[in-house]
């Protein structure tokens, strides 16, 4: 079932490549640009990132919401990653309002 | 032309705010006439009034093993717990002004502990929610603390906490240690380790409008308000609402031990039914924990859809959930565990919940999960 997609998500502007990162460069295709995204979305973005990738695949999501801080680590936790990286995503990020400063969350896939 | 009944609406979500307890609810109206008047008034009227007022108080007393004079009722649950935490820190400004308190208190604790120049002290819990009881004891030993407050158990997650334990830390420091039993008190045992006891009527049927704090007539306490004939609560509280939170008591300690057997079969059955679902954690201690609480949280599910979702198949829960749209952090008792806050659900059963109204909440569930999932279309993720 893992390879039948019931649907798209409901835009695919968290998927890699969009817009400029921090520092004015184009997120790699590593680093899933979830910034302005509600929970649950964060975690589904990375997860479809995560699909078809090789265990030992590093994976950085980027996001503003405050719940994903804390769902990256337990959807980890659920799927056999691991965490190897959280930290703020400075300067602060474009277009995050006040109070929305952004974070980078970097999994690494495990071989489930 | 023929009519079918509609199913009736099964409501789950009554942590804290339960459905009238049939006996409690005729108090209220009763003493609706008799208990109208101000207390305080030396006529006949408030000679009434004042008469429902003691006999609650003697009442709450005796079913929560307390002089009457150790019992204040208040406007509420959340002014119980503000007032008690502002009354016992004015009384130890001058031991300090730190407050150690729980993670998964209750909000109204954690900011009554960093409020009015207070200094709060938070100590961590585990994964099922449970506060690590030898970090509190020696938080709560070294100087500076002007009190400490933990819940009897968490109403979100179920978990019980090492209140005795702490309890004990406490007295040998002459700290005083508000237990916060909203949660419990009517479904669980009653504690009798605590220095300050707030007890939430709400949440046991007794009806709204009225809160209970007991204060040990040893602790010291000063009075957070202007001057007042009621110290702690000024302005005095609706009387009939403090009636109706008496009788109320007295009924669900009478068959307490029948409903916590009942209940906690039916939170067995929702678990192990829940367990069996794809991509969920059921959270909170699965054993050591309140009767009627059942917690968890669904991986790719918008807490909020799935609320609304049920609620048009007739079913009323709860959420920690962030994705409401009144808020956009999640419940700090999840984040705290560690555990998914997205896609969260929460149950508390009440003595009328009935086994069928469980069959249809768990007959419903896994659809109503499943819809939201393929709106999200999270399918093979």
């Amino acid at each position: 079932m893992r390879a039948t997609h019931g649907g798209s998500p409901p835009d695919d502007g968290g998927l890699p490549g969009r817009g400029p990162g921090p520092d004015g460069a184009a997120p790699g295709p590593d680093v899933v640009d979830a910034r302005g995204l509600r929970c649950p979305l964060p975690v589904i973005r990375l997860a479809a990132a995560a699909r078809d990738r090789a265990a030992g695949t590093r994976l950085t999501v980027w996001s503003t919401d405050p719940a994903a801080r804390l769902d990256v680590p337990a959807w980890a936790r659920m799927r056999g990653h691991g965490v190897v990286a959280a930290a703020p995503l400075t300067p602060a990020a474009d277009g995050a309002g006040p109070g929305e400063s952004a974070w980078a969350i970097t999994v690494e896939l495990g071989g489930a | 032309m023929t009519h079918t009944t509609p199913a009736p609406r099964v409501r789950l979500d009554n942590g804290g705010r339960a459905p009238w307890h049939p006996l409690a609810r005729e108090a209220f109206e009763r003493a609706l006439d008799d208990g109208w008047a101000d207390p305080r008034r030396l006529h006949a009227e408030g000679r009434r009034a004042a008469a429902l007022l003691d006999g609650a108080r003697e009442a709450v007393a005796a079913a929560l093993g307390a002089r009457t004079e150790e019992i204040h009722f208040t406007t509420g649950h959340t002014a119980s717990l503000h007032t008690a935490v502002a009354a016992l820190a004015s009384a130890r400004s001058r031991v300090g002004r730190r407050v150690v308190v729980g993670a998964v208190e209750r909000a109204a604790v954690l900011h009554a502990a960093e409020h009015g120049g207070l200094e709060r002290e938070v100590v961590a819990v585990d994964a099922v929610g449970r506060v690590d009881g030898a970090a509190m004891s020696d938080a709560v030993a070294r100087p500076g603390v002007a009190l400490a407050a933990l819940q009897l158990a968490n109403g979100e997650v179920g978990t019980r906490q090492p209140v005795a334990r702490v309890h004990d830390a406490a007295r040998a420091a002459g700290v005083p240690l508000l237990v916060d039993a909203g949660a419990s008190i009517g479904h669980d045992e009653v504690p009798d380790a605590w220095d300050v006891l707030a007890a939430d009527p709400a949440d046991w049927g007794g009806g709204p409008g009225a809160g209970i704090l007991a204060i040990r007539s040893r602790v010291r306490r000063r009075s957070p308000f202007p001057e007042d004939a009621d110290p702690l609560s000024p302005g005095g509280v609706l009387v009939p609402a403090a009636f109706a939170a008496a009788v109320g008591l007295q009924a669900v300690l009478a068959d307490r031990a029948a409903q916590d057997a009942r209940r906690r079969a039916l939170v067995d059955r929702i678990r192990a039914r829940v367990t069996a679902l794809p991509d969920v954690e059921v959270v909170g201690d699965p054993v050591d924990r309140l009767p009627h609480v059942a917690t968890f949280s669904f991986l790719y599910v918008d807490g909020e859809a799935l609320l609304t979702d049920l609620d048009r198949e007739g079913v009323a829960v709860g959420s920690g959930s962030a994705c409401t749209s009144s808020s956009l952090e999640p419940s700090h008792v999840l984040a705290a565990m560690g555990v998914l806050t997205h896609g969260n659900v929460r149950v508390a059963l009440d003595r009328s919940t009935s086994e069928a109204d469980v069959d249809r909440f768990l007959d419903a569930l896994p659809a109503a999960v499943a819809r939201v999932r393929a709106a999200l279309g999270v399918e093979g993720l």
